[in-house]
């Protein structure tokens, strides 16, 4: 089984068989989208998100 | 089956416990007393509870033995009659401000009397179970909590748990409340004319609670602020510390993580994205949960601790009730599990 620590919150997250490389996949403790970029080794990355801003 | 009666059961703190009782799977509740109300049924104070309860207020003097007693009487006067109310009931929960604080002093310092019964004050253990649950499993008497006191130490928790705050920065918990925290007697500032649309800072610092988070969290120095907004039920603590040199974001989900995995009432809040990405009480009105988040400034170590409750529930009856449930045995959440309402 895959599994990856979140670069954000270090939850344990555990990929899916069919998961490719290039998915976003989603952070289930933080909710960060996380962007596979590696199998095998399993490896992802923060992926960019949209910012809220009510400031403006 | 246990009996319970609650004394002083026509105020909001009374009539929210008072509906969690009468929907809880191990309890039978046999006197709601009010002085005021004497005679009327409680569903025409708590018109929730109509078709749900028939019965009446009646005369706390003529109050009958039962095995836990919850009180729920203005500040001042459970701390006058505590030797009638033990001899009624082997516990007791009290929801008043009166057997919270360890210290007679600090008694008399906050709330500007001496306290009637100080010899009582050490036999009460502090009723929030996410600090004291294995004393209060095996506890007699239970204090209440103060609501706003209740926001502040759950957004501290995880901070001070983890030992993450310089304790040689202040720390500022600034609190939002609604309107239902200054009780159901009104005053000229609850008119719907002074109180609708209002953000009102009512008490920049000195609040009453604080001796409750400076006791609780062992902080001393720590202030909170008090303002009034547009909304009936909720508390949102906003809590601003820094952190110790050094800690990280992944440090602090460390200690959140912990805090709600040992505590079933308590939730992480932290999205990154959809509209709820912060506590917000509105989400946990009717509901003992506690939603806490963070966010930290890793440039400077400010830290923003958030805590959103319902100040009748997680701040008064609920914590009450999850009490109950630890005093006898049951589950923790037991007649607790209402989630709340979205959208609400």
């Amino acid at each position: 089984m895959n599994t990856v620590s979140c670069p954000e919150c270090e939850a344990e997250i555990t990929l899916d068989a069919s998961t490719e490389v290039g998915e976003i996949i989603v952070c289930s403790d933080c909710g960060v989208d996380l962007e596979v970029t590696g199998l095998d080794p399993a490896e992802v990355n923060l992926a960019p998100m949209e910012q809220e801003d009510w400031g403006e | 089956m246990i009996s319970v009666s609650i004394v002083g059961g026509s105020g909001y703190g009374g009539g929210e416990l008072l509906r969690l009782l009468l929907g809880h799977s191990q309890v039978e509740v046999k006197q709601v007393t009010s002085r005021s109300h004497l005679g009327e049924y409680v569903y025409q104070v708590h018109p929730n509870l109509r078709k749900r309860t028939q019965l009446k207020f009646t005369d706390p003097a003529h109050l009958e033995p039962v095995d836990v007693l919850f009180l729920a009487l203005p500040h001042g006067q459970a701390q006058k009659k505590i030797d009638e109310y033990a001899a009624q009931a082997p516990q007791i929960i009290d929801l008043s401000a009166d057997f919270r604080l360890r210290d007679a002093a600090l008694y008399e310092k906050w709330y500007g009397v001496s306290h009637a019964a100080p010899a009582w004050l050490g036999k009460f253990i502090y009723g929030l179970p996410e600090l004291h649950r294995s004393e209060i499993r095996e506890g007699r008497y239970i204090s209440g909590v103060g609501c706003n006191a209740t926001a502040s130490n759950l957004a501290l928790l995880p901070l001070v748990q983890a030992g993450l705050i310089d304790l040689s920065a202040p720390v500022i918990s600034e609190i939002k409340v609604g309107s239902s925290e200054s009780g159901a007697e009104g005053n000229a500032g609850s008119l719907h004319a002074e109180r609708a649309n209002v953000i009102r800072t009512f008490s920049a610092f000195g609040h009453r609670h604080t001796a409750e988070v400076i006791q609780e969290t062992g902080i001393q120095d720590v202030s909170l602020t008090m303002t009034a907004v547009d909304l009936v039920r909720g508390a949102l603590a906003t809590v601003h510390a820094k952190v110790k040199p050094g800690t990280a974001n992944k440090d602090l989900w460390k200690a959140y993580r912990a805090a709600a995995n040992e505590n079933p009432f308590i939730r992480v809040v932290k999205e990154q994205r959809g509209i709820y990405r912060v506590p917000e009480p509105k989400i946990v009105a009717g509901s003992n949960y506690a939603d806490i988040g963070f966010e930290l400034d890793e440039s400077n170590g400010h830290v923003v601790s958030i805590c959103a409750i319902d100040n009748l529930m997680k701040g008064a009856a609920g914590t009450a009730v999850q009490c109950l449930n630890l005093m006898k045995g049951w589950d923790e959440m037991t007649g607790l599990d209402f989630p709340g309402l979205h959208p609400a």
